[in-house]
């Protein structure tokens, strides 16, 4: 039991919530953890490749400094560095814990931990558990915290969604404020620091890669209370994903990693089955642009070259999709090696991955930007701190794969010593807390209660609805100035109609309409920050991509955004990086890395 | 993708128009269930998730009478999250892999039918509490007993065999269909698969070996492994192939080992 007095409240029990949870815990402190579903059902269960970490098992002569350089180089030098070469010096030892852990990695003949290749890397850098390494991740430090939490050192509140903080008159952190999902309750929680992990907000574009959890609806309630959010314009679109009409389901990257192709057909109408087109009447584009990295180009290139080939018309059928063709690999290599996405696949779409090409095409898929935190994961708000995917630190512009575990575990490593440091130094004032507790309480069943009473009409879905459709249509690949504008325009006038909506749902016990409405107008905030920011950034920088603007454009741009909350619109402002680590160069995937250009 | 041959999958010719959805309703726990038919345009590949979404939208039933939302569970949508799972047509299974085509196939009407698990408290509609499943796996120590979380260096070296293994039992997403399709489980009179299943995974770990002891004692009270009847329904239900039987089958076994020992030891 814990007995040193400090309580850190974690919202989101991901990896990094987990992670930071474990840190804490063993260092003798009490965690309350909070999450919208049981922790284990957490959306880090999606991440189907790997870990990176430069162990080097494969005499490659890989390195830290190595993987610092991919990871910097990939996300087009608009990270800073010092944080970047932290997660890249500690990931062998997150591996290795992770094995230590008993997470079933896949072995070499001597038993010792396989690691496969991934995008924008020459070296076998990715650790893995089959073709379902997140959940395995996942359920490793889900077993370590259920330990702790029989210990009795931590708490969960499992089936509670953070509404607010609880800030003091000096801006504070002293807590937060959460709701339970099944009678409406509210409650607040007080803490000595709060950790932010609720992962990304997907389902701002409507359907996404993501799970129904990641609305970022915990993290804009923190941003329209005043911490910072950073390059919410970097949102990285997947180039593989199997559309469908309630989500766009993931194929991993590990299927180009294990050798898959990318090809259309020459003809786009060709109506044989693939398996009889001829190689010379196939067009594998990625390997004929990039003869270096090939299919293995990093995402945001393979997304741009993939989503160009089927505007032009090119498409297999002409419609929007290409082949990725795994089918020249034996199918027991594939069913050994990649077995749990190839399921998927055929689960969803009817047709055998090991015989049959996919058909693919990008979809939103995680979100480089995110709270604002300094090296030891703090935002600008005393006492919150973030990690994981929801804060902005680690990617850039663009995320390279199988670096996202990694930097859910070291932020949750990170966030949690630092959240200790801060709750043993920061004065409590507890009868000062007390009050603004019970007031924040107060104006979080307000809104409630204006929502549950609302009666205009509009429906919550159909807004839903239109939010994603215009940010899918002008916030992803291809962005114009014009078309942003639009957007901007369209979310307000979906936050006007919002003030006229009527919940759909009359049983409030666990209804989740009044809880999906909260998210939504969360959503709508977070959407413009998504949209101005990307209408301001006049240049091309990974993910971010204007054709109007097509270059990068260091000397203005070299520079994160930074949205701070005004009710008129966001305010941004532009912070430079730290790049004394890895001198900037322009980013060519063509050829084999060059050193310095 | 049990074997290495390509076998191609039947389709459904000649879709209906339209398609229902039978789906039992319950206001909250204790109160009466009753049942509510509604009808969507019918669509290729649908699941049952995007036809409930469609229904949530505007919940009108199939006579025309307005009535609250279906509440139902889901996050991941890729079955491997497992909060989504349901009773469809008569058995226990995730609505996000459920397609419409494939049941319409098997059943050769235009209904589906929608049901909550019956093993597990029914909040509304289609959710249940599973926090249950969570118990039993403290119960058994499901878990590594680690020196701490600081960097000690890899773990031990382990056959790619073992690993994989482990790997089996390890992608259990805690749905709770071996539950629901188990004859012995209810009342809180048997562990059931699951938790064996998660103490094999561990006690197949060179370093989980250590504390073997403390995970099998979890399973020798009166509602430990000894209820298991052998009906073998939780491998075929299980959505992810957790080798169930055969875990039971080797805990007993460990059991029966650990007890000679353990009495030679004395």
């Amino acid at each position: 039991m814990a007995s040193s007095g400090l309580k850190i409240a974690i919202v989101g029990g991901g990896l990094a919530g987990l992670a930071a949870a474990m840190k804490i815990a063993e260092a003798g402190h009490e965690v309350d953890m909070i999450s919208v579903v049981p922790v284990k059902r957490s959306h880090s269960v999606c991440a189907q490749g790997g870990i990176n970490g430069a162990v080097n098992t494969k005499g490659e002569g890989d390195s830290p400094a190595k993987h610092l350089d991919d990871t910097v180089y990939g996300g087009d030098f608009l990270a800073n560095q010092p944080p970047v070469k932290r997660m890249t010096d500690m990931a062998p030892a997150i591996i290795n814990l992770f094995d230590r852990m008993g997470v079933p990695f896949s072995r070499t003949n001597e038993g010792l931990m396989d690691f496969r290749r991934f995008g924008g890397t020459l070296h076998h850098r990715t650790a893995f558990a089959g073709a379902s390494t997140g959940q395995q991740l996942l359920y490793a430090l889900d077993e370590q915290v259920r330990k702790w939490e029989v210990g009795g050192s931590v708490t969960k509140y499992e089936g509670w969604e953070m509404l607010s903080l609880v800030l003091d008159d000096h801006q504070v952190c002293r807590g937060l404020i959460a709701m339970n999902l099944q009678t409406l309750e509210l409650k607040s929680f007080a803490a000595d620091a709060v950790i932010m992990a609720t992962g990304g907000p997907g389902l701002i574009f409507g359907k996404s890669t993501n799970s129904m959890t990641c609305t970022g609806s915990a993290v804009s309630a923190c941003y329209q209370q005043g911490a910072k959010y950073a390059n919410g314009e970097f949102i990285q679109v997947h180039p593989t994903s199997i559309p469908g009409e309630d989500k766009l389901r993931l194929m991993s990257e590990s299927a180009r990693g294990e050798g898959g192709r990318v090809w259309v057909p020459r003809d786009p109408m060709d109506a044989r089955k693939p398996k009889d087109i001829p190689e010379a009447e196939r067009r594998y584009f990625l390997e004929e642009k990039y003869p270096a990295y090939g299919n293995l180009v990093p995402r945001d290139i393979a997304t741009r070259e993939i989503f160009q080939v089927c505007l032009e018309g090119n498409g297999v059928g002409g419609e929007n999709q290409v082949y990725l063709d795994l089918t020249h690999i034996p199918a027991e290599t594939l069913t050994r090696k990649l077995g749990a996405i190839l399921e998927i696949y055929e689960m969803f779409v009817g047709d055998d991955p090991r015989f049959v090409p996919m058909r693919i095409f990008p979809g939103v898929h995680y979100s480089m930007g995110g709270l604002w935190v300094d090296y030891e994961q703090r935002t600008n708000i005393p006492g919150l701190f973030a990690a994981g995917e929801c804060d902005y630190s680690i990617h850039g512009a663009n995320r390279l794969g199988a670096n996202s575990l990694l930097s859910c575990v070291y932020g949750g490593f990170v966030a949690a010593p630092a959240a200790i440091e801060y709750g043993k130094n920061v004065e409590r004032g507890s009868s000062e807390s007390n009050g603004i507790h019970a007031a924040e309480l107060k104006r979080q069943q307000e809104i409630n209660d204006s929502i549950i009473k609302s009666e205009g009409g509009e429906n919550q879905y159909k807004l839903h609805e239109e939010l994603g459709k215009v940010m899918t249509d002008n916030v992803t690949v291809v962005r114009y100035n014009d078309r942003l504008q639009a957007t901007d325009d369209k979310i307000r006038e979906l936050q006007e109609r919002f003030t006229r909506i009527s919940v759909n749902d009359s049983n409030l016990w666990a209804t989740q309409a009044v809880p999906h409405a909260r998210q939504l107008k969360n959503m709508f905030e977070l959407a413009r920050v998504i949209t101005l920011g990307a209408l301001n950034r006049n240049e091309s920088r990974g993910a971010h991509y204007k054709p109007d603007f097509p270059d990068r454009d260091d000397e203005n741009f070299m520079k994160s955004t930074i949205a701070e909350y005004s009710a008129e619109a966001p305010v941004l402002s532009y912070e430079a990086i730290d790049v004394s680590l890895v001198e900037p160069r322009k980013r060519d995937y063509s050829s084999s890395k060059k050193a310095k250009s | 993708m049990t074997t290495n041959a390509h076998v191609e999958k039947k389709r459904l010719e000649n879709p209906p128009a339209t398609i229902k959805f039978k789906i039992q309703r319950r206001e909250k726990e204790g109160a009466a269930a009753h049942w509510e038919t509604f009808e969507i345009p019918y669509r290729r590949n649908l699941n049952v998730i995007s036809a409930l979404m469609d229904i949530r939208k505007n919940p009108v039933t199939i006579e025309g009478k307005a009535t609250t939302p279906p509440v139902w569970d889901m996050s991941c949508l890729e079955q491997v999250c497992g909060i989504c799972t349901m009773v469809i047509d008569g058995r226990v299974r995730q609505s996000c892999s459920a397609l419409v085509d494939d049941l319409l196939l098997a059943s050769g009407g235009d209904t589906v039918s929608l049901a909550p698990m019956s093993k597990f408290p029914n909040v509304r509609d289609l959710k249940v509490d599973r926090s249950k499943m969570f118990e039993h796996l403290k119960k058994v120590e499901a878990w590594i007993e680690l020196d701490g979380s600081y960097d000690l260096g890899p773990g031990p070296a382990i056959s790619n065999e073992t690993a994989q293994e482990r790997y089996a039992l390890s992608r259990c997403m805690t749905c709770g269909c071996c539950l629901e399709a188990c004859p012995q489980y209810g009342d809180d009179n048997y562990i059931g698969p699951q938790a064996i299943g998660q103490a094999r995974l561990f006690n197949m770990h060179p370093v989980g070996k250590t504390t073997i002891d403390n995970r099998l004692n979890g399973l020798l009270d009166d509602d430990g492994i000894g209820n298991c009847g052998n009906a073998q329904n939780c491998v075929q239900v299980c959505p992810m192939s957790v080798p169930l039987t055969k875990a039971i089958y080797e805990t007993n076994r460990d059991i029966t080992v650990n007890a000679l020992f353990g009495w030679l030891k004395k």
